[in-house]
């Protein structure tokens, strides 16, 4: 494969090649943790959502929670991989403070799912696949608190023993773009599935970004794994400050080390991990509390009936059935609830219409008021409404825009706006006839100057007839009609 | 009733339910005779107060014809059994004043059942060691002498050590053991008492500070082979908080022992025949086949080929889960701390202090075999034979129905004698290893003594989930050799 | 194989046991005639065998996805050697 030319990176010594690779974290939806009955809402006092499997007492043992398994299978077909009917709970042992049993349940040599791939959407309409290595389910960790005292960290064992899937992708991605496409696009297919509600300010998704770097066409460089990250925004910084800082060591002359790195948001940097710098030897061994976990081809394919349309689907169906364009498509079907919208919103009208009407006004003007699509003012019905009146030319598109406005603001349906301001568009060809001829009678120099071939004056006319008809003629009957009127 | 403390289990039972004694004035003898008894250092852990509160609610029960299967019936539990506000330490410093907040369903089940609990029995360290002579809390004396005079102390054998010695010391009437190599069978057979293992999975792990998870078993000790299935059937079962639990009905152990192996077939493996084996455990053997011979029952000659790879499969097996079994005792959430300037500091100070030779051994040789490089050399290299010695059993056990072996090479030996040689100490459990790799339930039975008048027994070994068979052979070889020699030391005299 | 003192002391660290100098000294001694003991392993012809993966043969029970367990941090605590504000406390850790 070589190298798209436009994720390149230039340093003192020619054009660098950034090698990405992801290792995401996603917290499965469940109501209990992954080994014990343990509650795993998000926020609740230290200490009050954990079991004695989870604080590691001794004697207590792991009994696996099936919804998560289920779960784990289900994100394994959502991401077109393998599901591996036959897999393995290891243990990855090491000594850590919020690591209660000395060890961590996770999967080692026979994860539960398999080689997959996803396709993520690029800016411009592209796409671009990425491979999906494997994904295994594993048991999180505790939290460790230092800044509550000076001499002492505090450990909080509510998040100890919480499912999460790891889900490691290939080094396929080229740019901090891509990377943050593809957790996008993970994201998005998490929450299709319910599988994870990808709340990555809640610690529900979380990336760990493998950075090198190279010149085109060489080997993979050596690279740093840095940790946690929790934000798309701060994961392109990180990406972008770690690859700088990588080609400027080698073009120093230096070696990268590999190791893991901590994003400083505030400082924008990296930097060396010092809690993990020794070198870890993880002896992973199969976990003799639990047993091989083995499921059947019939529950494999009943649990890939159930799954729902999926966002690469959605958007291919947009196309061929809407006619709308991979950009808009892709936009509408992110989150399943959008597209629902959008579906309920083109039910009957013109899809395109829709589409630019849920694209530029009402996500603007969300956005624009900090606010999602499940807390609008404006809801399906009503923006139904608004193009209905466009569509049966009750109201220009221009007056539309205003109308649009108000309904935001006002929450009002549409009619009742138009009435309400009177904003019905004018198709009486009387009553359109009759501002003509007043302009016309006002602009008798101009009449004279268009018939005497001065053809550009057409639009000028146009102008002053919506100007007298506050915006409310119909354009294209006041077209029709000038032109009419004007050739004499 | 004159001589409570030598009514057997069901004995004092059946006493129980005639009336014919009470479970407090039982209760009463026992908690005299741990008072007589302290030298051997068999309790860790006393509970009088508990055992007669939990011995007027069992008498108001008998009294109304009511209880379970063990009510009123004072037991010792071995102190690896979380026990719910008593202390419970695996015989480790590094449990310093660890009080669960939990009981272990193995226990639970026998308070269910109707026991009484007289307190917590020592062991080996985690029990680690065949000897009870790693315990934090000093070692456990036999209350068996030599014959010979020299009267030095012997070892119970372990690492369910105390649990043997206090049953055959009439100090608890029986007790709870955990067997990972031979934990209970071979301390049965050196303390001249009876010692269950049953089917991996037969007994819930729940609560039992684990040792090796693929391995630990829990069983009991006691005086006779129907007590021995009396406390069996009140301990198993399945439980739903053990992955590896078996979800299996529990037999009627007691209505097992017929008394009849008319037309069974007996192996006898040729490998257990070791180099260096004494000449009277062989000639004991041949004894014990004999007398199932005379019971009806067809001996033959087996081979379980992989035996001799037992023992080397199990020290890389044990210590390896141990090692990661063990990292919980970190001085965080419970037990010993000892400071330091760091977090790695602390849990360095702490385990150094917490743990003693032989866990620290385990622990590091563990460490070892899984770490990268060795890992397929070691661990996996153990697990491929372990899977050959299952199927060695898996074959033998198509011609025939139970096998029988010698429990351990030798009557018990002095305290301190084995102490500087650990494989010399491994050797202890030849016999008994290879049947914990493959999960499947053995007994020791007590059948004669040897030159220096000390305990030998037989084991007998039985199909997964066959304790039946296990039993009823048991059985029959107990009532053949009607083994009644008493040890030196016996709480309310012979 | 056999192990040097450097070894052990590396096993040590990743097993979390502080070992002084006679300690190692001692235990390079006690694992290598473990270590020497279980090496008779490699006479095993084990080509085509698969590692045992569990004695029972049986497959992994699963539990219904209900909360069942936990809100009790008394319970969690109790045993603590250093507790503070409702967490665990330990020396503090640097990142
Ligand atoms: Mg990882
Ligand atoms: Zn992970």
């Amino acid at each position: 494969m070589t190298a798209e030319k436009s994720n390149l990176v230039t340093g003192n010594t020619g054009d660098w090649e950034i090698v990405l690779g992801l290792e995401v974290h996603a917290q499965v939806t469940s109501n209990s943790k992954l080994f014990s009955g343990a509650a795993t809402t998000f926020g609740s006092e230290p200490n009050s959502q954990v079991s004695l499997v989870d604080s590691a007492m001794p004697g207590m043992l792991p009994v696996i929670n099936e919804e998560c398994v289920r779960q784990a299978v289900r994100t394994g077909l959502g991401l077109n991989a393998a599901i591996n009917r036959f897999s393995v709970f290891d243990r990855k042992n090491y000594f850590y403070a919020d690591l209660p049993q000395g060890y961590q349940i996770s999967q080692f040599k026979q994860p539960i799912v398999g080689e997959g791939v996803i396709t993520v959407d690029l800016p411009g309409g592209r796409s671009k696949s990425i491979g999906i290595e494997r994904l295994h389910l594993e048991q999180d960790a505790g939290k460790s608190i230092h800044d509550q005292s000076p001499t002492k960290s505090y450990i909080d064992l509510n998040r100890s023993g919480v499912a999460l899937m790891e889900i490691v992708s290939r080094p396929d991605m080229r740019s901090a773009e891509e990377a943050a496409a593809y957790v996008k696009k993970l994201r998005s297919i998490l929450r299709y599935l319910g599988t994870c509600d990808g709340n990555m300010q809640e610690g529900s998704m979380r990336a760990d970004v493998n950075v090198s770097v190279r010149k085109p066409g060489d080997e993979l460089g050596t690279r740093c794994e840095i940790k946690n990250m929790n934000s798309i925004r701060f994961m392109q910084q990180a990406i972008e400050y770690e690859a700088r800082r990588q080609i400027e060591i080698i073009e120093d002359g230096g070696t990268i080390d590999q190791e893991t790195r901590l994003f400083d948001a505030n400082k924008g940097e990296t930097r060396s991990m010092r809690s993990k710098e020794e070198a870890h030897d993880y002896r992973y061994f199969p976990d003799p509390d639990l047993l091989p976990l083995i499921f059947s081809e019939e529950f494999v394919e009943a649990e890939k009936a159930k799954l729902p349309e999926l966002p690469d689907a959605k958007k291919a169906r947009f196309i061929a059935d809407f006619g709308l364009s991979p950009y808009d498509a892709a936009i509408l079907v992110e989150e399943q609830e959008t597209a629902a919208f959008y579906e309920k919103v083109a039910d009957g009208r013109d899809p395109k219409l829709a589409a630019n009407w849920m694209i530029t006004e009402l996500f603007g003007n969300l956005n624009k008021a900090g606010k999602d699509l499940s807390d609008s003012p404006v809801d399906e019905a009503k923006l139904g409404g608004l193009i209905d009146l466009i569509t049966d030319n009750t109201i220009s598109g221009r007056i539309a825009k205003d109308v649009f406005a108000e309904m935001f603001e006002s929450g009002k349906d549409a009619p009742t706006i138009v009435e309400e301001k009177g904003l019905r568009q004018v198709t009486d060809t009387g009553a359109i006839e009759e501002l003509i001829d007043s302009v016309m009678a006002s602009q008798a120099e101009k009449v004279a100057e268009y018939r005497s071939g001065k053809d550009k004056l057409f639009g000028f006319f146009v102008g002053q007839v919506m100007k007298q008809s506050q915006g409310k003629a119909n354009p294209a009957m006041v077209n029709e009609l000038l032109k009419k009127k004007l050739a004499g | 009733m004159s001589d409570l403390l030598s009514l057997s289990l069901t004995g004092a039972r059946d006493a129980l339910k005639a009336k014919k004694t009470s479970s407090t004035e039982l209760t009463d003898a026992y908690i005299g005779a741990m008072e007589a008894g302290k030298s051997l250092n068999a309790f860790i852990t006393e509970t009088p107060d508990k055992a007669r509160a939990m011995a007027k609610a069992s008498d108001e029960k008998l009294a109304k014809g009511e209880g379970g299967a063990m009510e009123g019936l004072p037991i010792g539990i071995k102190d690896l059994f979380c026990t719910q506000g008593v202390l419970t330490t695996a015989a480790s410093h590094i449990l310093d004043g660890f009080k669960p907040e939990y009981e272990s369903t193995v226990s639970q089940n026998l308070w269910n059942a109707g026991a009484v609990m007289l307190g917590k029995l020592n062991l080996d360290e985690f029990a680690m060691g065949s000897s009870n002579e790693t315990s934090h809390y000093g070692p456990v004396e036999n209350p068996w002498r030599r014959s010979g005079g020299d009267n030095a102390k012997l070892v119970p054998g372990g690492s369910s050590g105390g649990s043997a010695a206090a049953v055959a010391g009439r100090l608890a009437i029986a007790a709870t053991g955990t067997d990972t190599g031979g934990s209970i069978r071979q301390p049965a057979s050196l303390c001249g008492i009876v010692g269950i293992k049953p089917t991996y999975g037969r007994c819930s792990r729940w609560g039992v500070v684990a040792f090796a998870s693929s391995l630990d078993q829990a069983g009991p000790l006691t005086r006779t082979v129907s007590d021995a299935a009396l406390m069996l059937g009140a301990m198993a079962g399945h439980d739903p908080k053990d992955s590896t639990s078996a979800d299996l009905a529990v037999p009627d152990f007691e209505a097992a022992l017929t008394g009849d192996v008319r037309g069974m077939k007996i192996g006898i493996p040729k490998e257990y025949r070791v180099d260096g084996m004494p000449a009277e455990i062989d000639a004991l053997w041949q004894k014990g086949a004999a007398m199932l011979k005379d019971a009806g029952a067809e001996i033959v000659d087996i081979s379980l080929p992989h035996t001799k790879y037992a023992l080397p499969t199990y020290y890389i097996i044990a210590p390896a889960e141990a090692s990661s079994n063990l990292a919980r005792y970190d001085g965080v959430r419970y037990g010993l701390r000892v400071d330091g300037d760091s977090l790695n500091e602390m849990y360095e100070n702490t385990r150094a202090e917490g743990f003693g030779d032989e866990v620290k051994r385990r622990i590091l040789i563990g460490t070892y075999v899984l770490s990268a490089g060795y890992y397929d050399a070691y661990y996996l290299k153990a697990q491929k034979v372990r899977a050959l010695i299952q199927k060695d059993f898996n074959d033998a056990y198509q011609s025939v129905d139970a096998i029988l072996t010698p429990t351990a090479p030798s009557a018990a030996f002095a305290i301190g004698e084995n102490e500087d040689d650990p494989i010399k100490m491994y050797l202890n459990d030849v016999f008994t290893v290879p049947a914990s790799l493959a999960g499947l339930p053995g007994i020791s039975v007590p059948v004669g003594l040897s030159g220096e008048g000390l305990p030998l027994g037989l084991q007998v070994l039985g199909k997964a989930f066959d304790e039946e068979t296990v039993l009823k052979v048991g059985g029959v070889l107990e009532q053949a050799a009607g083994f009644d020699a008493l040890p030196g030391f016996l709480a309310g005299g012979k | 194989m056999s192990l040097d003192k450097a070894t052990v002391a590396k096993i040590a660290h990743l097993a979390r046991i502080k070992t002084d100098d006679a300690q190692l000294d001692a235990m390079v001694g006690d694992l290598n005639t473990i270590l020497g003991f279980v090496e008779q392993l490699s006479e095993v012809n084990t080509d085509n065998v698969e590692p045992l993966a569990s004695v029972t043969g049986h497959g992994l029970p699963l539990r219904a996805d209900v909360v069942t367990d936990g809100a009790y941090p008394e319970r969690v605590l109790a045993n603590a050697p250093d507790r503070a504000h409702g967490y665990y406390a330990v020396p503090k850790v640097v990142e």
